[in-house]
C-alpha cells in the first residue's frame, strides 16, 4: 500500500516541553486516519507539522515520497480544517472556496466550476454570497470543508473540527464525513480527543499519550486488542485487573486475580512468571442465572445497577471482594435480568480477556513479541 | 452583553435616568466648550465686519464668499495637501510599527505600546520646540552631517531644514503618527491567527496573505487612523508657522490671524464654519464607507 505521509522519528521540543518524542508514523494513501489522545499529549503538535505551521526539532516529514520537512505551509500539497474554522470573515462564502485555487493561478472559468462543484458537496448551494457572520456553526464548517478539499490536498488535516458543533450535529456529520472521504478516496488525517467518533469514522486510529503513539491499528484490533492499559481505558469502558501468573502451558496461561480469583487467559505473550495487566471489557461480560459450562465462571452478586438508557450498567462483587463493571443491553423486556442484590454467575471468555503490556508504548509490546 | 439585556431589556435601547446622570458632567463639559461656541461662530459668520475686532449685527454672506473666493482657496487646498501627505506617511510609517506591536508577545506589547505614549507626558509646545533645536542651522542634524562630512561635501554649509516645509511635514508626522498607530494596532491585535494560518495553509506565502486577508481585516483601524490624523493636521496652525518661519501659511493661521491681529471675527468664524462642514462630511464619508465593508 502506498504511504502519502512518514514522520521518521519526529521529535517536537517546546522549550524544555517535549511535545512529540521520537515519533514514527506512517499514513496510507486513501485511508482514514485518526489521532486520538487526550488534550496536550500532542496530537496537534503532530498535525500541524504535517502542514508545516511547526518545524521539527528533529526527524523528518515526508509526503507523497518527497522530503517536506524544511518547506513552508504554502509550499505543501495538504489543506487543513480548523477547529475555529479560520474562514475569512470579509470574504463571502464563494471567495472563501475559491481561495485556495485563486493562490494557485488557476484559470477563472475552472475556478468558478469547483467552487459551484464544492459548494453543491457540501450541500450549501445557494449560500454562496453570504458572509461567514452569516452562517449556523455548521453551515460554517461545511465551508472550511469545501475550501480545503477544492484545493484536491493530498491530504486533508481535520483539526478537532466537530468539537465546536452540538451532540446530534456532531453524529450527523462524522456519518457524513466518512462517506465523502470513501467517495472521493482522498487521505485524511483526523485529529479528536472523542473515542466514539474515532471509532465511527476511523479506518485507523492512533492512540497518542505523552507525546507518543501508544498503538496503532484499526479501530477494531484498537478496542478488542488494546495493548496497553492507557489505550484500553481511553478507549470505550475496560475493566483492568492486576493478576499473578500462575503458569503458562502453550497458548493459555493460568493467572490469580485479587479475591483469589482464577482465570484462563489467551497467554501466549506472558511470561512464565510474574505479573499482568489484564482488560475486559463491560459488554463482553456474559451472565446468567444458572451456573455455565466452560471456563472462567464467576459467582457474584449485584451490587450497583446504572440505568444508562440503552444499557444497564452493574457492578458485581464476588465473595471474596473481587469487582467487574458489567454492562447488559437494556434488561426491561430481557427474558433474565438482573437486579441489585442478585446472585449472578458472570463467564469471561478467556479471548475476550486482553493481556496488556504493564507500560511503555508499542515498542515495549514488540519486544514481548518477538 | 447578555447580562445587562436580561436584567432590563430596555437599558440597551434608551438610557435610563442613571446613565444620564452619568454622562451629565460630559454633557456640561460638551455644552459649555462645543456647543455654545460653535454656535456663536455660526451666528458670528453672518455678520459683518466693523475693523478691529468689533463686529456690526447686520446679516450677511459675504464672509463665505470671501471664504470661497481664489485667494483663500489656495490656503485650503495647500492646508488638505499637507494633511493628505502627512496621513499618507502616517500610515506608510505607522502601520508596520502598529502591526509589528499587535503581533509581539502580550508581555511586551504593552511595553512597545508605553513607548508609543510617552511622547505624551510632555507638553506638545515643548516637543515642537525640541524639534527646532534639532534642524536649525546649528542642531543637532546639521552637526552630525558635518561630522559624517556630508556638509559640506554633498551639501552646502547654508543647509538647513528648519524654516522649510519639510520641517512642517516632519512636525506634522510626528505629532500625529500615535493616531495613526494606536488605531491601526487595535484591529492588529484583534486579528485571529488562524486566518493567517488559514492563508498560508491555502497556498498564500507571506505577501499574498499580507495583501489578501491582513490589509482587509485591519482597514477599518486604518480608516480610524485617518480620520484622526487627517482632521486635525487639516486645522493645524501655530507649529507650521514656527517650523517654516512663515514660508507656510496654512488655513489654520489664516483663522487664527482673523482672531489675532486680522480683527475680522467673522471671517474668521466663516473659514471656522467651512472647515467644520469638511470635517462632518470627511467623517461621515468614512463611517459609511466602513459600515459597507
Amino acid at each position: 500500500m502506498d504511504k502519502m505521509v512518514e514522520l521518521r522519528n519526529v521529535t517536537k521540543r517546546f522549550g524544555g516541553f517535549v511535545a512529540v518524542a521520537g515519533v514514527d508514523l506512517d499514513i496510507r494513501a486513501g485511508e482514514f486516519l485518526t489521532l486520538l489522545g487526550p488534550s496536550g499529549c500532542g496530537k496537534t503538535t503532530l498535525l500541524r507539522m504535517i502542514s508545516g505551521f511547526e518545524t521539527p526539532t528533529e526527524g523528518s516529514v515526508h509526503l507523497a515520497g518527497q522530503d517536506v520537512t524544511a518547506l513552508p505551509p504554502y509550499r505543501r500539497d495538504v489543506n487543513q480544517v480548523f477547529q475555529s474554522y479560520a474562514l475569512f470573515p470579509h470574504l463571502s462564502v464563494a471567495d472563501n472556496v475559491a481561495f485556495g485555487l485563486k493562490m494557485k493561478k488557476t484559470p477563472g472559468d475552472v475556478i468558478r466550476r469547483r467552487v459551484a462543484e464544492a459548494i453543491e458537496m457540501v450541500s450549501l448551494a445557494g449560500f454562496e454570497q453570504r458572509k461567514p457572520a452569516q452562517l449556523s456553526g455548521g453551515q460554517r464548517q461545511r465551508v472550511a470543508l469545501a475550501r480545503a478539499l477544492v484545493c484536491e490536498p493530498k491530504v486533508l488535516l481535520l483539526d478537532e473540527p466537530l468539537a465546536a458543533l452540538d451532540a446530534k450535529l456532531r453524529r450527523s456529520m462524522q456519518i457524513e464525513l466518512k462517506r465523502l472521504q470513501t467517495r472521493l478516496g482522498i487521505t485524511f488525517l483526523f485529529v479528536t480527543h472523542d473515542q466514539e467518533e474515532a471509532l465511527v469514522m476511523s479506518d485507523r486510529i492512533a492512540v497518542v499519550n505523552k507525546g507518543k503513539i501508544e498503538q496503532i491499528g484499526g479501530v477494531e484490533e484498537i478496542y478488542h486488542r488494546p495493548r496497553t492499559p492507557f489505550v484500553a481505558d481511553f478507549i470505550g469502558q475496560a475493566n483492568i485487573l492486576e493478576a499473578r501468573v500462575l503458569s503458562c502451558v502453550g497458548a493459555w496461561a493460568q493467572v490469580l486475580c485479587r479475591g483469589d480469583v482464577g482465570l484462563t487467559v489467551a497467554g501466549e505473550i506472558l511470561a512464565a512468571e510474574g505479573t499482568t495487566l489484564l482488560s475486559i471489557r463491560p459488554e463482553k461480560i456474559r451472565l446468567s442465572s444458572r451456573r455455565p459450562a466452560g471456563e472462567n465462571v464467576l459467582e457474584a452478586t449485584v451490587h450497583e445497577e446504572i440505568f444508562r438508557g440503552a444499557t444497564d450498567q452493574l457492578l458485581l462483587q464476588t465473595a471474596g471482594g473481587f469487582e467487574l463493571t458489567a454492562i447488559v443491553a437494556n434488561q426491561s423486556a430481557a427474558e433474565e435480568a438482573f437486579h441489585q442484590g442478585d446472585r449472578v454467575f458472570c463467564q469471561l471468555h478467556p479471548d475476550d480477556v486482553v493481556v496488556l503490556a504493564r507500560e511503555g508504548g508499542v515498542n515495549a509490546v514488540a519486544a514481548r513479541q518477538t | 452583553m447578555t447580562s445587562t439585556t436580561l436584567a432590563s431589556p430596555q437599558s440597551t435601547r434608551r438610557p435610563g435616568w442613571r446613565a444620564w446622570v452619568a454622562f451629565s458632567p460630559l454633557l456640561v463639559w460638551l455644552a459649555a466648550f462645543v456647543v455654545v461656541p460653535t454656535g456663536m461662530l455660526f451666528v458670528y459668520s453672518f455678520f459683518k465686519n466693523a475693523g478691529y475686532s468689533e463686529v456690526e449685527r447686520v446679516f450677511t454672506l459675504g464672509n463665505y464668499a470671501l471664504a470661497f473666493s481664489p485667494d483663500y482657496l489656495g490656503n485650503f487646498a495647500r492646508s488638505t495637501a499637507y494633511a493628505g501627505l502627512t496621513t499618507i506617511l502616517c500610515a506608510l510609517i505607522g502601520y508596520p510599527v502598529a502591526y509589528h506591536i499587535g503581533r509581539a508577545p502580550a508581555g511586551r506589547r504593552n511595553r512597545l505600546l508605553m513607548l508609543i505614549m510617552i511622547p505624551f507626558m510632555t507638553s506638545f509646545l515643548i516637543r515642537t520646540f525640541a524639534w527646532t533645536t534639532i534642524l536649525d542651522h546649528q542642531g543637532v542634524l546639521n552637526t552630525l552631517l558635518r561630522a559624517l562630512q556630508i556638509i559640506p561635501v554633498l551639501l552646502n554649509d547654508k543647509f538647513e531644514v528648519l524654516h522649510t516645509p519639510a520641517a512642517v511635514m516632519i512636525v506634522l508626522v510626528y505629532t500625529y503618527l500615535p493616531f495613526m498607530i494606536l488605531p491601526v494596532y487595535g484591529s492588529v491585535e484583534k486579528l485571529d491567527e488562524s486566518l493567517l494560518e488559514a492563508a498560508s495553509d491555502l497556498g498564500a506565502g507571506p505577501a499574498r496573505t499580507f495583501v489578501r486577508v491582513v490589509l482587509p481585516l485591519t482597514m477599518p483601524g486604518v480608516g480610524a487612523g485617518v480620520l484622526m490624523v487627517f482632521v486635525p493636521a487639516v486645522a493645524m496652525f501655530a507649529v507650521t508657522h514656527v517650523m517654516s518661519g512663515g514660508t507656510v501659511y496654512l488655513i489654520g493661521d489664516v483663522i487664527e490671524d482673523q482672531f489675532g491681529s486680522g480683527g475680522n471675527l467673522p471671517f474668521g468664524s466663516a473659514l471656522g464654519m467651512v472647515l467644520l462642514v469638511g470635517f462632518i462630511a470627511t467623517f461621515f464619508l468614512f463611517t459609511r464607507r466602513e459600515k459597507t465593508t
